[in-house]
């Protein structure tokens, strides 16, 4: 019984680190910008289908990780020269529109260039499973955590300590008063869009080797990590990494009790319920319009 | 029996007290007017009043009956309509589909007969677009009737506003600034045109920045001051108080 | 909207009577039917998303229970495919009514998220009912017969839908220009102005929901008829993003658009068949491009250049 729980328990842990690796990444964006980015499950794709491709053409494991989450990172830039940017003025609606079209032609490129197989990496240290209380547990699994809770502290000591983390939260509470103060806002929707890339990125690295990846895991990974973001409630941080947790956790009891085949559907059901009844709660104060 | 009666109204934002403890009475047939320097409550007062904001206490009665908490298409129903201080039209429409929409509650709406053109639907369209026409000249827009609303000027704006709201066919009228923003000519037909409307049997609510506007159009005026009442009277009465010199020149008094 | 509508659909009609001169084959009879059926399920989400402006991204799911509940009574139970039709867009319906009383709250990205869930969840039920629904492998469809007329192979098919969409086009026109679809456009224009004005706004937004939903499941049910077979990608998320992207493309708020707009990308997959994998890159780039150079849409904006309105 425990042991089972147990199991259960940690594989959703685990793949809910990604999921909260990718509601940070929402997290950031919108609070920089008020985009909801739904490219953000491509940057998960890219960084285990990047990080792919670097091993099989002789690179080290490392190098082909740091190049990888660097080229994410780059991508992301791209995104908000190309597709943001461009769009100024956009109203919610549109940006949507725009960065599903994005997440369109990341995938649709990745699938030409690198083929719609499915692909792995070996574990970072060894694939020998270790034993606790009768669960088994993954050496990869450790490390997705491991990272995760480094990068969870690292953000945070850059958003309370560093300017640079200071201006992007002092743009996601007042945009013009940032502008005002003579902070770039567009280097922060730059910079905003280049971290939520390289984490979504690391999140693929690390979660590969144990669930494998192709060009189009970007769409349920990202849908979740977006359902983790408006769980923890849009534009907190820690309930980002919250929400990517229970969701991952949830969807792992739900296949092992219920249904593995209803496991996807887990995240949503999660939000539609959410949806209807808490729609509040979570999200902090009704903002009346101003007339 | 007053048509609208406000009782100890207040509400406040994040702590501070945009309205507190404000009464007044309108009578019908009458133009109402609230005045008061920059931030003294009163397009709150108006908000609250006409069910966008909720107040923290107090009553509001129309005809006698509480309508606290009422939304804004249930007081649409009471023959309540309003204008905005910062404009409201629907910019995806004609200027003449936005003064029929303001029909909507004479209509009937429903979706079935519409899609199928009903002859009972189209006659009664056409009847509403001469009923809004008509309207659209009645604010001075005549020659705007074939008009975008997004290609209307400003001051065209403010009229078609109006003209939306009379659609409705309201007992009671709040207008919010109808005057802001435009040039003293455009202030002056907009005096005319509130003039015309209260005679037509509709009381006007007025919230308004332009003295002479007020002073020269209003029965009755209630001034704020800091979400509260300052003062209450006609117009000689309201310009004699000592304590609206005073918040007006802003010495302490 | 003032403009009298009927020498566009005269226009329309005419050219639909004399496109079958420059059809030379089953193929592109087959090409202009599924534009049609799309041309239909477009104008009517963009009734949601271009006249009431509320987004939905799933509505595939949607044209899914319609398809799948024509199949599955149909085959299963035995039903004429007419109550079956009927079940499938009251079952869409009444699923749009439960859903959307509590998300019309909600505003921009939430009734996103929900409409998005709704859709994944309706795919994935789809998907995993395998003894039902034939699960990821699909599951064939009878044809439609319509009493004593039994519409099978193309041609037939494209008669049917030229009428079916000059008459969806004429009822859109005259629901958009009536009480109700003024209140619906004023909602969008501005919220709080037309509930000044006696628009429950709640109410309209459920009202076009369940309406555009209904109508998606009758697509769905004729698309199943037509298609004669089913497979679960018809609900899912990749759907709801091409029926959107037809919706933008062609341009928001204009039903001729919406015509416009699932004939080209309609067309697009067939053209660019040859070049395997790029069809996903092309819609990303419509998309992109429309919303940054065109947001209003190929045809306002072409309507716009030649001094018309709409």
């Amino acid at each position: 019984m425990l042991s089972e729980f147990l199991q259960f328990l940690f594989s959703g842990v685990t793949v809910g680190a990604t999921y909260a690796l990718a509601a940070l990444g929402f997290t950031l964006i919108y609070n920089a910008s008020h985009v909801i980015n739904f490219a953000q499950g491509e940057f998960i794709m890219l960084g285990g289908m990047l990080t792919v491709a670097g091993v099989s053409a002789g690179l080290p494991l490392p190098v082909a990780i740091a190049l990888a989450i660097a080229a994410a990172a780059v991508v992301g830039m791209l995104v908000v020269r190309f597709a943001i940017q461009p769009a100024k003025g956009a109203d919610v609606v549109s940006l949507i529109i725009i960065t599903i079209g994005v997440s369109l032609v990341v995938r649709g490129l990745t699938q030409i260039s690198l083929g719609k197989g499915t692909h792995s990496f070996p574990a970072f240290s060894g694939s020998e499973p270790l034993h606790v209380l009768g669960a088994t547990l993954l050496p990869q699994s450790l490390w997705v955590l491991g990272v995760t809770a480094a990068v969870v502290a690292l953000l945070g000591w850059f958003f309370s300590r560093t300017l640079t983390g200071k201006a992007i939260l002092a743009t996601a509470y007042n945009r013009l008063a940032a502008q005002l103060v003579g902070i770039s806002t567009n280097k922060v929707l730059f910079l905003s869009f280049a971290l939520s890339a390289a984490l979504g990125a690391l999140g693929g690295v690390l979660v590969t080797p144990i669930t494998m990846t192709s060009a189009d895991v970007g769409i349920m990974l990202g849908l979740k990590g977006f359902v983790a973001a408006v769980l923890g409630g849009l534009g907190n941080g820690l309930g980002a990494v919250v929400g990517g947790l229970l969701v991952g956790v949830a969807e792992a009891m739900a296949a092992g009790y219920i249904s593995s085949a209803y496991k996807d559907a887990v995240p949503f059901v999660m939000i539609l319920f959410l949806l209807f009844f808490l729609p509040r709660g979570l999200f902090g104060a009704r903002v009346t319009e101003r007339v | 029996m007053a048509l609208l009666e406000v009782e100890n109204l207040s509400a406040a934002f994040g702590g501070v007290k945009a309205v507190d403890q404000v009464s007044f009475r309108v009578e019908p047939g009458s133009i109402f007017s609230v005045i008061g320097p920059n931030g003294a409550g009163k397009t709150t007062l108006f908000n609250l009043v006409t069910g966008i904001y909720h107040a923290d206490s107090g009553e509001v009665r129309l005809e006698g009956r509480r309508v606290n908490g009422l939304k804004p298409y249930e007081l649409a129903r009471l023959g309540l309509s309003r204008t905005f201080q910062n404009l409201q039209i629907c910019m995806n429409m004609t200027a003449l589909e936005n003064v029929m929409v303001g029909a909507h509650l004479r209509l009937d709406r429903s979706p079935l007969k519409a899609m199928l053109r009903l002859p009972a639907i189209v006659a009664r369209d056409r009847e509403l677009r001469r009923e809004a026409a008509e309207l659209m000249a009645y604010v001075g827009l005549a020659d705007q009737v074939s008009a975008e609303a997004d290609a209307l000027s400003y001051g065209a704006l403010k009229r078609l506003e109006i003209a939306r709201a009379l659609a409705a066919r309201p007992k009671l009228l709040f207008l919010d600034e109808p005057a802001a923003g435009l040039n003293p000519t455009e202030t002056g037909e907009i005096d005319g045109l509130i003039q015309k409307v209260a005679e037509s049997g509709v009381t006007v609510v007025l919230v308004e920045h332009d003295m002479k506007l007020v002073m020269n159009l209003s029965d009755h005026i209630l001034v704020l001051d800091y979400g509260r009442k300052l003062a209450e009277g006609t117009a000689a009465e309201v310009r004699r108080n000592p304590d609206v010199i005073a918040a007006y020149l802003g010495a302490s008094a | 909207m003032r403009r009298s509508r009927y020498p566009g659909l005269l226009a329309l009609s005419l050219f639909l009577a004399l496109l079958p001169l420059a059809l030379p084959n089953a193929y592109t009879y087959d090409v202009v039917v599924r534009i049609l059926i799309n041309a239909i399920l477009v104008m009517g989400l963009n009734l949601l998303v271009g006249f009431a402006g509320q987004i939905s991204l799933g509505h595939a799911g949607f044209v899914g229970m319609g398809a799948y509940s024509t199949a599955v009574l149909t085959t299963h139970a035995n039903w004429h495919p007419l109550p079956a039709m009927a079940a499938g867009a009251a079952l869409a319906g009444f699923l749009a009514l439960m859903v959307a009383r509590p998300i019309f709250r909600l505003k921009g990205q939430y009734l996103t998220m929900a409409t998005l869930g709704l859709g994944i969840i309706i795919a994935i039920v789809i998907g995993n009912e395998s003894a039902w629904t034939g699960g990821p492998d699909g599951m064939p469809v009878s044809s439609l017969s319509l009493v004593g007329f039994e519409l099978s192979g193309e041609k037939r098919w494209y008669g049917f839908m030229a009428v079916l969409l000059v008459f969806s086009l004429w009822s859109c026109q005259n629901l958009m220009d009536s009480p109700f679809g003024r209140a619906v456009r004023a909602l969008h224009g501005s919220e709080v102005a037309s509930q000044v004005v006696g628009v429950n706004v709640g109410r309209y937004k459920v009202a076009v929901f369940v309406l555009t939903a209904m109508l998606a499941s009758v697509m769905g049910s004729l698309t199943a008829h037509y298609v004669g077979f089913l497979t679960p990608g018809v609900a899912g998320f990749f759907h709801s993003i091409e029926l959107v992207t037809m919706v933008v493309v062609g341009g928001m708020a204009s039903l001729y658009g919406s015509i416009v707009g699932a004939a080209l990308l309609t067309m697009l997959p067939q053209l660019l068949a040859t070049l395997e994998g790029w069809e996903t890159v092309a819609f990303g780039a419509i998309l992109v491009f429309t919303m940054i150079f065109m947001p209003r849409g190929l045809v306002p904006t072409l309507a716009a250049r030649f001094g018309r309105t709409r």
